[in-house]
């Protein structure tokens, strides 16, 4: 079976939800919607405090490319527009809306066929589509290959590296038809005559399932290696290809587009029903929760209304992630809500969510051997902790991918990955101001 | 509620530092083990005596420069231990020991402690002690009966007479330091570390290699080569030093190679029978141009 470069195997972790089929989590009453969810340009509010809205009403947008507009994910009332705590990493405002109507009916019109690639892009920009495998990149802008670049290969990743979550894995087994038509729909925005799908061997019903969904198409499904990060954009088209994304590159440079399996349903509604991105599937689970599930949760609704409709937290429970546990993000309280990139909610308890004391290194290498972009984070760790952005840079910190692999098997538990964050940025915001 | 907010990754491998230390250590009670079966209480008394002279001084070293004491995470057992390992079994136990609180003190604690060293502790402290007592440090025993005698190596490379058979020398029926002359009970050692992935095949393989070929290509027997002297000791446990030796595969091979040269100049061209100690010492020195330039190569680039 073909390879990438390092990488590690943690415990999978799986079993808690992989047979839980998606079940729809109830309407929330109130939705709390960061301005920002995405990678790119804040959105501006579309509507003011007291306005009406109905579901699936655009209420934020930005008149920039790389953007992606805000839609209501319930009919009610906006209550409120202003700060509020949330996960999403971006310091922007929220909307608030209460209230919740009847639910909006979408109705199937078109077929890929009679679409042209603009109208496929327009469609997903309109629906506010972003990644959904995690890193939240809006999609129209992936689905746009640059001038002059060739495209001939379509990925789609249903390898859900990350421990725990299982999202992807029950969107393969109950979406099918829909991921067939999302990864016709990419194909044909950027006109490429090769599809794959991707999937890791762990998931081996799945894998049935898209073979026989796909038996008469021009699909390949290709299994891979269970092995985090597979499913690494870089990683997976290396594994699949043999191409390698050059450093500081995109995929287009080698001719692929990659997209989540949950992305291209979510644009297969789109282009198909004209339904924006309003709800997600998000993995609930962890030693924490009493009553693992893969929930559709509409976009905003809160932590605690997602929790409780699982049986709420244990009496440990000590820490809650959104997204897997390799390169989620801890929360302070339950208020914050879901929003597009959360591709899970992990409670662990007091046993799981160890808390870890940082030691010198010892200059074992492991991190070196882990590391699938040939970084050498042991050196960029010493780098980082005297504030040396200019050797780190020199030691191409620009191309950590962010998998945690060196942290995670650092047995001087040195949090080195989120030592590379703070410089990526500390380097990126330096540019901006000598720009 | 409250809840931790701690960054990622949330989940981390279960050994840490502390259980690699302590795992070496286990590993290294192998040769010990042989040594003592070879050479008596008295080598029992020494391995002991110098293990713990080497975590009091470190003790000692962070209590007075009030800093948090670690001295128990393994490392510091590991030096004393080594040491016992590479020192003559009738060794007088007070050189020892300043042997021991040499290593820790000086050769350790003053570069900075835990990975900041540039020598290996326990090879730095055995040349100080050859430095300092020529004689006592160069007076070898025969096993079992502790009559005074020459090592294999000097025997063969300078005196010109026969050597012991390869089953002797494998096992380690001869004279020598007390840990290195039973390449058996290295070899068990070193199977389990590289089992448990402590250690990997880059910088042995490298280095005994490198002695065997050269050996062959000069003329001398290659496998009397690899099994006398302390060659395999430390090639499976001090060329594999992690904070002294490089981090990268690569460069983890380029310093067996290097090892390895310098040990063959030493012992045939030489003035020493043995040159295992200072070629890795020269070679702990090159450690980090090596690391600067074996790096790995980066993804989506050509070279490094």
């Amino acid at each position: 079976m073909p390879n990438f470069r390092g990488g590690v195997h943690p415990p999978e972790q799986k079993d808690a939800t992989e047979k839980q089929p998606l079940k729809t989590a109830a309407l929330p009453a109130r939705v709390v919607l960061p301005l920002q969810q995405n990678l790119g340009c804040p959105n501006d509010p579309l509507v003011k405090v007291g306005d009406e809205v109905k579901e699936g009403q655009k209420i934020a947008d930005a008149q920039k490319f790389i953007a992606a507009p805000l839609h209501a994910p319930i009919s009610g009332k906006v209550t409120k527009i202003e700060k509020l705590d949330n996960a999403c990493g971006f310091d922007t405002a929220s909307i608030v809306i209460e209230g919740s109507g009847a639910a909006t009916a979408y109705a199937g019109q078109w077929s890929v066929e009679e679409l042209t690639p603009e109208q496929i892009r327009q469609s997903v920009r309109e629906a506010g589509i972003v990644g959904l495998g995690g890193a939240a990149f809006p999609t129209h802008v992936k689905l746009t290959p640059p001038a002059g670049k060739q495209i001939d290969a379509v990925i789609i990743n249903g390898c859900e590296c990350e421990p725990y979550l299982t999202a992807d894995h029950r969107i393969m087994l109950e979406r099918g038809a829909d991921l067939l038509y999302g990864a016709r729909a990419i194909a044909k925005a950027v006109g490429a005559g090769r599809i794959i799908m991707a999937i890791e061997e762990n998931k081996a019903d799945a894998i049935a399932k898209v073979q026989l969904a796909t038996r008469d198409t021009q699909l390949e499904t290709i299994k891979l290696r269970t092995k985090y990060p597979q499913g690494g954009e870089k990683m997976l088209i290396k594994t699949l290809l043999g191409r390698e994304v050059p450093s500081g590159g995109l995929p287009s440079d080698v001719g692929v587009v990659v997209q989540n399996v949950g992305t291209a349903v979510a644009i297969a509604e789109a282009v198909k029903y004209g339904k924006p991105l309003i709800e997600r599937v998000v993995t609930v689970t962890g030693s924490a929760v009493k009553q693992p599930q893969n929930l559709v949760v509409r976009i905003g609704t809160t932590f605690k209304e997602v929790i409780d409709q699982c049986g709420g937290l244990t009496e440990d429970a000590a820490k809650v992630i959104m997204g897997g546990p390799m390169t989620g993000i801890a929360v302070a309280s339950l208020d914050v809500p879901v929003v597009k990139a959360t591709s899970g909610i992990l409670a662990l308890n007091k046993r799981d969510a160890q808390h870890y004391e940082e030691g010198d290194c010892i200059r074992c290498g492991r991190c070196l051997k882990v590391c699938p972009t040939g970084l050498m984070p042991n050196f960029l760790g010493e780098y980082a902790r005297l504030k040396n952005w200019d050797k780190m840079a020199e030691y191409h910190v620009a191309d950590c991918i962010e998998c945690g692999c060196c942290s995670y098997v650092c047995p001087s538990r040195i949090y080195l990955v989120q030592y590379f964050k703070v410089a990526k940025r500390e380097l990126q915001t330096r540019k901006a101001v000598c720009k | 509620m409250s809840f931790d907010i701690s960054t990622g990754p949330h989940i981390r491998v279960p050994s840490d530092a502390r259980l690699v230390m302590w795992l070496v250590a286990f590993a290294l009670l192998f040769p010990a083990a042989a040594g003592v079966y070879y050479f008596g209480s008295g080598a029992l008394i020494l391995i002991v005596f110098t293990t713990l002279v080497a975590v009091a001084t470190e003790a000692a070293c962070q209590w007075f420069a009030r800093r948090p004491i670690t001295a128990l995470d393994g490392s510091a057992a590991v030096t004393g231990l080594l040491l016992a390992l590479i020192l003559p079994p009738t060794l007088p136990l007070w050189m020892a020991g300043i042997g021991a609180a040499f290593s820790i003190a000086i050769v350790k604690v003053l570069f900075g402690g835990l990975g900041f060293n540039i020598f290996n502790p326990a090879l730095a402290a055995r040349a100080f002690l050859l430095a300092s007592w020529p004689v006592a440090m160069t007076t070898w025993v025969r096993p079992f009966d502790a009559v005074t005698t020459a090592t294999p190596l000097y025997l063969v490379n300078k005196l010109h007479e026969a050597a012991p058979s390869y089953w002797a020398l494998f096992v380690g029926n001869r004279a020598g330091s007390l840990g290195e002359t039973s390449v058996l009970a290295i070899l068990i050692g070193a199977a389990l570390l590289l089992l448990v992935r402590v250690i990997d095949w880059p910088a042995p393989t490298a280095f005994i290699g490198t002695v065997a070929l050269l050996s062959w290509l000069l003329g001398h027997d290659p496998l009397f080569a690899i099994l006398s002297g302390g060659l395999v000791l430390g090639a499976f446990f001090m060329a594999t030093d992690y904070v002294t030796a490089p981090v990268t595969v690569k460069g983890r091979f380029i310093f067996g190679l290097g090892c390895g040269l310098l040990t063959v100049l030493i012992r045939y061209f030489g003035g020493f029978p043995e040159g295992v100690n200072y070629s890795i010492l020269i070679m702990n020195m090159l450690t980090p141009v090596i690391d600067k330039y074996a790096r790995p190569r980066l993804f989506g680039s050509k070279h490094a």
